[in-house]
């Protein structure tokens, strides 16, 4: 018989006391008595033999630090000069990473999507899918709007921006880049034949993308935004027509590639057989980004009307390296082609995004 | 016009928003001091606010820098309406009013609102210019430092200590005013506020007159309380020491400058016996240049003190008046303190090296009072003259031990509806002079003399015909020349150079009284019923636990009753130690009743056994093994069933006459519990239900661990509260005593948990306040910071890495070759006569004493339990010899832990000081360099919104971690980097659930320091060590 009731318990540390553990039960979204349940059962703590009364307490406090703490996460540079908790700067480096981390497979379900309430409604259907408690997703799906509305309007490195205002790792400033940068350009991602691709197969393309097709990646000056891609190349994209429409630099083109690669792939004579075709459809694809509806539609353009021609006949990644490599390079050899620079940084976006998608 | 302050007003950053629509704040500030405002412009639209004000000046007299605090508004401007508050800080500028302490305070405070708490920071200056000498001002008291510390603050020297100085000041309560049902809860929780720094003030002021008056020029060990006595007032009050402190030359370097004991080999010794000790002590100290040994130490010391106060106790024991016992010894010495005050109370709690001699036990005193209202605040006669009487008895027990002083002195209050409990407790002790007069002692030189031996404070003060309560003397284990008690309590901190085997732990006795609900008189009378068994009753436990853990003396011994409604708590807590001088306590032995029945029988030996094998895991725990002593006879170990009075159950103290005997010469006693009647039986059980504290972890209410010596830097100051609700009205005595008792082990069990990621470790200074705070409701509040050590190091590497300075001089002590202090303690047969004295040290019994015929102020007092000692001297070696290795290998593992905390991340640019926090008077492996001034803060904090902050848990955790926030804040803009001695002395919390409403608060208080690391002042590291040739065992004994 319990004679009496907590009414009050809470501990509080000069040095805020943060349990790592708990924390990421807290950010997966466990509730209080969850979280006991699973520390009761980990083997971490049967050495301390702690009863569950003892762990319900400590959870709670813990919980209420992350709750309060919460406000501050929000604005990472605040925790660092706020007075509240004294917390070492090496473990405010951990609350922020880990408040930020995300699922890859949520961020695959919204990568593309609108960050708004409508998809917000949505998430009780992703958190079914990936398995990801709601309150998580929820926190995920903040952090991304939250990220998106800061950097957005920001001038300068996408990266650099996310890793200045966040205080995040480089390599999740990265994938943060990645989302923002899909949400803003609203790239199709959700396609059946695009489901194949992990959110790291997206993440690397934009931050292929980011590199060599924005603004920011010509011009170092911080002048414009990172987020967009650059108009001008996209337009100076459709002068690539020629390498297809010109029927003498296609042929040649042709002639060039095929005497590089022979003997050096298996699938030389499908790769014959196909080229024109292959060549179109990347030119074509070059020459439609100056629209938008097409600038959405790149990966799954990709994968239609390049990868899924190469994965039918069966080619290699050494196939495909080889091929796109030669398929490149040799474009500079043709005489009448005048579009050396430009058709370098295309190719070199397409190649590199399209050896990441080639896989099952 | 003595002085000019200037405050000005930089910036504002993270302020709420104010405006809904524009999500924005025009703020500006209200800088106000005394009757004086400015203003600043209003920054428009910012959260992030640029004022850069003027220095705003207020040309005061220096008494209202010393009562006002600055005070600080933010406000929303607001065109069409009323401007918003934002919130406020006060800043207590008294740090910048002594030379020693700030210059400047500078930096961003939280600005806090009594209903939203911390809404911001604001950036503010402030600087104090004062024109005059500030002694020639008689309502002031500038300069006089203010120390929470119960020890000599580490970089000063005490060049006197004047005694005990006490003040009090009270006030109508503005939360009880008529003004306060048409005002909001705001402005009456602002008031509050104000009002308490201002009594705070004003009482800091007072109390630094009466130090300048003694010739002082510094307050140790203050203690300032509230009372909050509802409708009948708000009592501010605070007890100190006055001191005369010399702050120590910088150019010392850390070890000689805390060294009190350099090197002093030293011939006059054997001139001057009184000196032997020290003087021996020091011989082997590492090479130290700065002093040497002067034969003019001795000659100021004055053995005549406690011979002459001896001779006084004759005179009257009963409660004389005045310092009466003095007379002979101020006829000699004029000056001294004692003298002057009329309580020889000091509230120290750790003392240099050779002003405590002897400790002759605890004395306690208790009073049950009923308030009335304060009809005239400019004259708190009432309150005064109630703790009057109450340091008059504690005078009178401490005369009874034969002792002149009491020491480790603390006060305090239990307060519900009309009933108030004052309590006084100490310990008793006689002291050295040296420090109590002005003349004879070469200052430059006063430290080095005397040394006590590591068992001379246990040797009892008092005439052993003439004892003053029974108790079971022996042969001093270390000296083998005085005699010792069986048992030890105090108040005071182990005393450094105290010999201990093995390790100490925290002890607590818990205990829980169902009391009828009544009113007035009758409560009053009711509760002074209580008393006395409540006491008994700790006292048993206590004992018991530390019999368990085969120790025989507790430190730092701290008593709380509280006084509820319908119930009163007890608890004790104090940190057990085996004292080498000490015998060895018996193990417990538990007698049946009926010894015929079998089964009844079989029940007494489970348990006897469950006992035994505690008492020998213990002993294991806490590495007490002590040499084995051989000259003791083993005789009869148990002795004869005794006579089944239940007071006198399991008391040590135990006045049966056989036993007595047998005992004497029967070192190897056992402590009979004697099964009589279930209470026994629920009081073994709880006996053994104590969790044993888990592996890696130590526990203690003291200052230090004896035992652990090699701390890291890594430490952790919490505060820890619980509030039960008890939901069965109808409990017994024994019911509510496992449940508060369980409440106390849960929580430390709580906190082990927590802290587990810190092992090995020890929870330090472990203090518990106990509250009835309504009805059913049971409050326990702990603070305390848990240090972690370093397992691996040897004891004695370790000894020298936490204070090694200090340390050094008692390791070093103790091997010395001790001569003989020639006192002529024996021959004063001390008549202790003093009937009220006798009865109320030995008298457990509530007795006939009736509570004062006076009914409006019941007194019952309690008496003293009693541990002791005597004065003489003794021969011996008993330390050994120590390895002495060289202190950097404390010292790499303390540093790497600081090392990695501070690893920043290249963005941080963490503007914010870490400010550590501890309720010890050190943190290990540093030094502190400067004291700043006292922090001592009040704050309310109240919520209509309990629901929405978190229910109450929510509530009170953001509460306090603001609290600790706003503490660090004004830490950081003195320009300190810790605060030590650390308390908080307050923790009201109320709350009303179905209003969704709750309040509460909280003072803390505590000493502003800056502090380096050791490692980095010693640049160069291995320090010449002349002693590290020694060799050594720790195991003291013979």
């Amino acid at each position: 018989m319990r004679r009496m009731s907590m009414e009050l318990d809470v501990f509080v540390g000069n040095t805020t006391i943060i349990d790592e553990e708990v924390y990421q039960l807290w950010l997966d979204g466990h509730s209080v008595s969850d979280a006991v349940r699973m520390r009761l059962e980990s083997d971490a703590l049967s050495e301390c033999e702690a009863s569950g009364e003892v762990l319900h307490s400590d959870t709670m406090d813990q919980y209420r630090t992350f709750q309060m703490c919460e406000r501050l996460l929000h604005c990472p540079s605040k925790l660092a000069n706020q007075l509240l908790f004294q917390i070492p700067a090496h473990r405010q480096a951990m609350l922020i990473e880990r408040y930020y981390e995300f699922d890859h497979t949520f961020a695959r379900e919204v990568l593309g999507k609108k960050l708004s309430k409508g998809t917000k409604k949505d998430l009780d259907d992703i958190s079914l899918k990936t398995g990801v408690a709601l309150k998580s997703c929820r926190r995920q799906f903040d952090n991304f709007k939250r990220v998106f509305k800061v950097v957005e309007e920001l001038k300068g490195p996408l990266v650099e921006n996310v890793q200045h205002h966040f205080l995040l790792s480089d390599s999740l400033a990265r994938d943060y880049a990645a989302v923002v940068f899909f949400a803003n350009s609203r790239f199709e991602t959700g396609k059946r034949k695009l489901q194949y691709l992990s959110f790291q197969d997206f993440a690397f393309c934009a931050g292929q993308l980011i590199s060599y097709w924005t603004v920011g990646a010509v011009d170092n000056m911080m002048e414009d935004m990172d987020v967009d891609l650059e108009k001008e190349f996209l337009h100076d994209l459709k002068d690539l027509k020629v390498l297809v429409n010109d029927k003498d630099m296609l042929d040649q083109h042709k002639s060039l590639v095929c005497y590089q690669l022979k003997g050096k792939i298996k699938a030389f004579s499908e790769m014959e057989a196909n080229f024109k075709n292959l060549s179109r459809a990347l030119i074509n694809i070059a020459s439609k980004l100056t629209n938008t509806k097409d600038v959405r539609d790149l990966f799954i353009d990709l994968v239609e009307k390049f990868i899924e021609p190469c994965r039918s006949d069966k080619w290699t990644v050494g196939d495909l390296t080889l091929f796109l490599t030669h398929y490149t390079s040799t474009a500079h050899t043709l005489e009448m082609f005048r579009f050396q620079i430009l058709w370098e940084r295309y190719m070199g976006v397409i190649k590199s995004c399209i050896l990441k998608m080639y896989h099952d | 016009m003595p002085g000019k302050l200037k405050a000005k007003i930089v910036a504002g950053r993270h302020l709420p928003v104010m405006d809904r629509a524009s999500d924005l704040t025009d703020a500006f500030v209200e800088v106000k001091f005394g009757n004086t405002t400015f203003k600043t412009d209003v920054y428009p639209k910012s959260l992030n606010p640029q004022w850069n004000s003027e220095w705003f000046k207020f040309e005061v007299d220096d008494e209202d820098l010393q009562d006002e605090p600055l005070q600080i508004t933010v406000l929303d401007h607001d065109t069409y309406s009323a401007n918003d508050a934002i919130g406020k800080v006060y800043i207590d500028i008294d740090p910048l009013l002594s030379s020693e302490a700030a210059t400047v305070i500078s930096g961003w405070f939280p600005i806090y609102d009594t209903i939203h708490g911390i809404r911001g920071e604001i950036n503010v200056l402030v600087k104090v210019e004062l024109f005059n000498d500030l002694n020639r001002f008689r309502q002031s008291s500038c300069g006089v430092k203010f120390f929470c510390t119960t020890s000599i603050p580490r970089c000063y020297r005490a060049v006197m200590v004047h005694g005990f100085v006490e003040e009090l000041v009270v006030n109508e309560d503005p939360e009880y005013q008529w003004i306060d049902r048409i005002r909001t809860p705001r402005a009456s929780n602002e008031a509050r506020q104000r009002l308490i720094s201002l009594m705070s003030g004003e009482l800091q002021r007072k109390i630094g007159l009466k130090v300048l008056e003694m010739g002082g020029n510094a307050v140790v060990g203050y203690l300032q309380c509230f009372d909050l006595e509802g409708e009948s007032g708000l009592v501010v009050r605070a007890i100190g020491t006055a001191c005369t402190l010399d702050k120590l030359s910088n150019t010392y370097t850390p070890a000689t400058a805390i060294n009190p004991c350099n090197s002093s080999p030293s011939k006059d010794i054997k001139d001057s016996p009184q000196a032997v000790p020290s003087a021996l002590g020091c011989r082997s100290t590492h090479s130290s240049p700065v002093h040497s040994a002067s034969s003019r130490l001795s000659q100021g010391f004055s053995v005549s003190v406690p011979t002459l106060l001896f001779a006084g106790m004759g005179s009257g024991g009963s409660a004389g008046k005045e310092a009466g016992p003095l007379k002979a010894l101020l006829r000699q010495q004029t000056q001294t303190a004692l003298e002057q005050r009329e309580f020889p109370f000091f509230t120290l709690t750790s003392f240099p090296p050779g002003f405590l001699l002897h400790v002759g036990g605890v004395v306690s005193a208790r009073s049950v009072k009923l308030l009335d209202r304060i009809h005239n605040p400019d004259e708190p006669e009432t309150r005064d003259a109630w703790w009057e009487e109450i340091r008059q008895e504690i005078k009178s027990h401490a005369k009874a031990l034969g002792c002149h002083a009491v020491v480790g002195y603390s006060e305090s209050t239990s307060i519900c509806e009309e009933v108030c409990i004052l309590s006084a407790s100490g310990t008793a002790a006689i002291l050295s002079s040296r420090f109590m007069q002005d003349s004879a002692l070469d200052t430059e030189h006063r430290f080095e003399d005397l040394m006590s031996p590591g068992c001379a404070f246990c040797h009892i003060p008092y005439d052993e015909l003439n004892m003053p309560f029974p108790a079971q003397l022996t042969y001093c284990h270390c000296c083998r020349r005085y005699k010792v008690p069986d048992v030890l309590f105090t108040t005071i901190d182990l005393p450094t150079e105290a010999n201990v085997t093995g390790k100490g732990c925290l002890i607590q006795a818990r205990l829980c009284r169902t009391k009828k609900k009544a009113q007035g008189e009758g409560n009053a009378t009711a509760i002074s019923n209580l008393l006395p068994f409540l006491e008994y009753e700790l006292h048993t436990q206590l004992m018991n636990k530390l019999k368990l853990r085969s120790m025989n003396a507790l430190f730092g011994l701290r008593i709380q009753i509280s006084v509820g409604e319908n119930m009163l708590l007890g608890l004790a807590s104090a940190t057990g130690v085996y004292l080498t001088a000490l015998p060895s306590p018996g193990g417990i032995q538990i007698a049946g009743k009926t010894p015929s029945d079998i089964t009844y029988e079989q029940h007494i030996s489970n348990m006897q056994k469950k006992i035994n094998d505690t008492i020998a895991k213990n002993k294991e725990l806490y590495e007490i093994n002590p040499p084995d002593l051989v000259e003791e006879v083993i005789g009869s170990p148990i002795p004869e069933p005794r006579q089944r009075s239940r007071l006198f159950r399991s008391h040590s103290e135990s006045s049966d006459e056989v036993s007595e005997l047998d005992l004497s010469h029967g070192k190897k006693d056992a402590f009979v519990l004697e099964i009589d009647d279930t209470d026994a039986v629920e009081d073994i059980h709880s006996l053994l239900t104590d969790a044993p504290t888990p592996p890696g972890f130590y526990s203690c209410n003291t200052e230090i661990m004896p035992g652990i010596y090699n701390w890291t830097s890594a430490l952790q100051m919490f505060t820890s509260v619980r509030v039960f609700r008890l939901s069965n009205v109808n409990l017994t005595n024994q019911g509510l005593n496992k449940v508060f008792n369980d409440l106390c082990e849960n929580l430390l069990k709580s906190l082990y948990f927590k802290l587990r990621s810190m092992v090995p470790c020890c929870l330090c200074h472990v203090n518990f306040t106990v509250a009835v705070p309504e009805d059913e409701l049971i409050q326990v509040a702990v603070t305390a910071v848990a240090m972690s050590f370093d397992k691996d190091q040897t004891q004695e590497n370790g000894r020298q890495s936490i204070d090694k300075n200090l340390m050094k001089a008692i390791t070093e002590n103790e091997d010395q070759l001790q001569f003989p202090l020639e006192l002529s303690a024996e021959s004063s047969s001390n008549p202790l006569n003093s009937a009220k004295g006798l009865s109320e040290v030995s008298g457990p019994l509530p007795s006939a004493r009736a509570p004062s015929v006076d009914y409006s102020s019941f007194t019952d007092r309690c008496s003293s339990w009693i541990e002791q000692l005597r004065l003489k001297a003794h021969t011996i070696r008993c330390g050994s010899i120590k390895t002495m290795s060289s202190l950097e290998k404390a010292s790499p593992l303390p540093e790497g832990r600081s090392r990695s905390l501070r690893s920043n991340r290249s963005y941080a640019g963490s503007s914010v000081t870490v400010v550590k926090m501890t309720p010890l008077s050190f943190i290990p492996g540093t030094k502190i360099i400067k004291y700043l001034g006292i922090i001592n803060m009040f704050f309310i904090r109240e919520t209509t919104s309990l629901r929405e902050e978190g229910g109450v848990s929510g509530f009170l955790h953001s509460f306090i971690a603001e609290v600790f926030a706003m503490v660090r804040a004004h830490v950081a803009a003195l320009g300190g980097n810790a605060v030590v001695s650390y308390n908080m002395k307050e923790c009201v919390f109320m709350e009303n659930p179905n209003k969704n409403q709750a309040q509460c608060l909280i003072n803390v208080s505590g000493d502003a320091v800056i502090f380096v690391r050791e490692s980095e002042l010693e640049a160069t590291p291995p320090q010449p060590h002349s002693a590290s040739a020694q060799t050594s065992s720790s195991g003291e004994g013979t």
